[in-house]
């Protein structure tokens, strides 16, 4: 399976960039399959970006947040060839990481 | 209200131009596809004079500025990006009996898309993509799998994003079956059904541009260009067959089975009718 993050991360003046999609069914807990039966709630908890052994973003995110979430943010620093580690962390304690490259 | 203005001498035009597509000379029931599909072309290209040909494959994209907007900063990440690699595993994965999808296609099925549906000729059926790719699980033992998404989906997803901006080539071979196919489906196109009495153009020929509650309707003109399609309303990707069926019961029909004979044959007329435009599928919509 491949990894469930896409990120890219570029780098222009002193700020990066940052988009990554997620592929998550982020179930809410309140909707019901084609037999009636609630799907149980399954989300993303937290999604934290780390750049230099730094947080630069983390997210508290809950049973709002749609399926397969995307998110778009910048920060100030970065440089180019350096790493960016993304990980998250569902309700099941389910997680996965990894790492880009920041252009 | 501007582009209502323009309807009304657009839609005489198309009437105008589909009984000139057919002159009196001939009987009026006799059938000319390459007149229907120029008629069909023209009456799109008159009605949105600013747009390219192959703009029209991105269906309201090209009909609106912001969406247009959206699209592009949403192309950058596309949200079928995770079908398209889903697609591609299946594909390099064999079957039990040690056989792929690649054997059952030309070409190990890459870079062939622009080229269905086509009519079988020994069948005396169209054969489209999905139905296809059905046949190839079944000739080598495995379960059909569903028409409508996920897997399905991300198999013709993987199999259009190979075959982007090939121009559709649907031929019509000289056979009255095939001939016969391309009517029934251009007949399903234009008849009106369901409780709301809308045809397949009342919305795609008569009101592209316009919105349909929050949602900007597409061109019918290469609107399968796109397919499959990760629709946000949809939280999820969708085949041809489920544009057909839910376009069906939104207009409070019942749709019929997927892949269907009148759904084969509505995917002939259609893509046909688009010969030319270039496969741009996988698409994103609203």
């Amino acid at each position: 399976m491949a990894s469930t993050i896409r990120v890219r991360a570029t780098q222009s003046g002193d700020t990066t960039e940052v988009q990554a999609l997620i592929q998550h069914p982020m179930d809410s807990g309140f909707v019901k399959d084609a037999k009636g039966e609630t799907i149980p709630p399954h989300f993303i908890q937290e999604l934290t970006f780390e750049y230099d052994g730094k947080s630069v973003f983390v997210a508290d995110w809950g049973a709002a947040v749609s399926k397969d979430p995307y998110v778009k943010f910048s920060f100030k620093g970065g440089k180019k060839g350096d790493d960016l580690k993304i990980s998250w962390i569902d309700n099941k304690g389910a997680t996965d990481t990894t790492t880009a490259k920041i252009q | 209200m501007r582009s209502g203005t323009h309807f009304a001498p657009a839609a005489l035009a198309l009437a105008a131009l589909a009984f000139a597509a057919e002159p009196s000379a001939l009987a009026a029931d006799t059938p000319n596809p390459p007149a229907d599909a120029k008629a069909f072309r023209d009456f799109f290209t008159q009605k949105f004079p600013k747009l390219k040909l192959e703009d029209f494959v991105n269906g309201p994209y090209s009909m609106n500025e912001d969406m247009h907007r959206q699209w592009e900063e949403k192309e950058q990440f596309p949200p079928y990006e995770f079908s398209v690699d889903m697609g591609k595993e299946m594909f390099s994965k064999p079957f039990k009996n040690g056989k792929s999808y690649a054997d059952c296609f030309p070409n190990q099925g890459i870079g062939i898309r622009q080229n269905y549906p086509y009519f079988d000729e020994k069948e005396g059926k169209v054969v489209t993509l999905e139905l296809a790719l059905n046949r190839c699980r079944e000739a080598n033992g495995e379960p059909p799998i569903s028409y409508v998404k996920d897997e399905m989906a991300a198999l013709t997803a993987y199999m259009a994003f190979t075959s982007r901006g090939k121009p559709f080539d649907i031929k019509i071979p000289n056979d009255p079956r095939a001939l016969e196919a391309y009517q029934s489906g251009k007949r399903y196109f234009y008849t009106r059904r369901g409780q709301l009495n809308f045809s397949c153009a009342t919305c795609h020929v008569q009101s592209p541009g316009e919105r349909i509650r929050a949602e900007v309707l597409a061109p019918a003109l290469g609107i399968l260009n796109a397919m499959p399609i990760y629709r946000s309303e949809w939280s999820g990707m969708g085949t041809i067959s489920r544009r057909f069926t839910t376009c069906n019961s939104q207009i409070r029909g019942v749709p019929l089975d997927p892949q269907a004979d009148e759904y084969r044959d509505l995917e002939y007329y259609l893509s046909y009718v688009s010969n030319g435009l270039p496969i741009s599928g996988p698409g994103a919509r609203p």
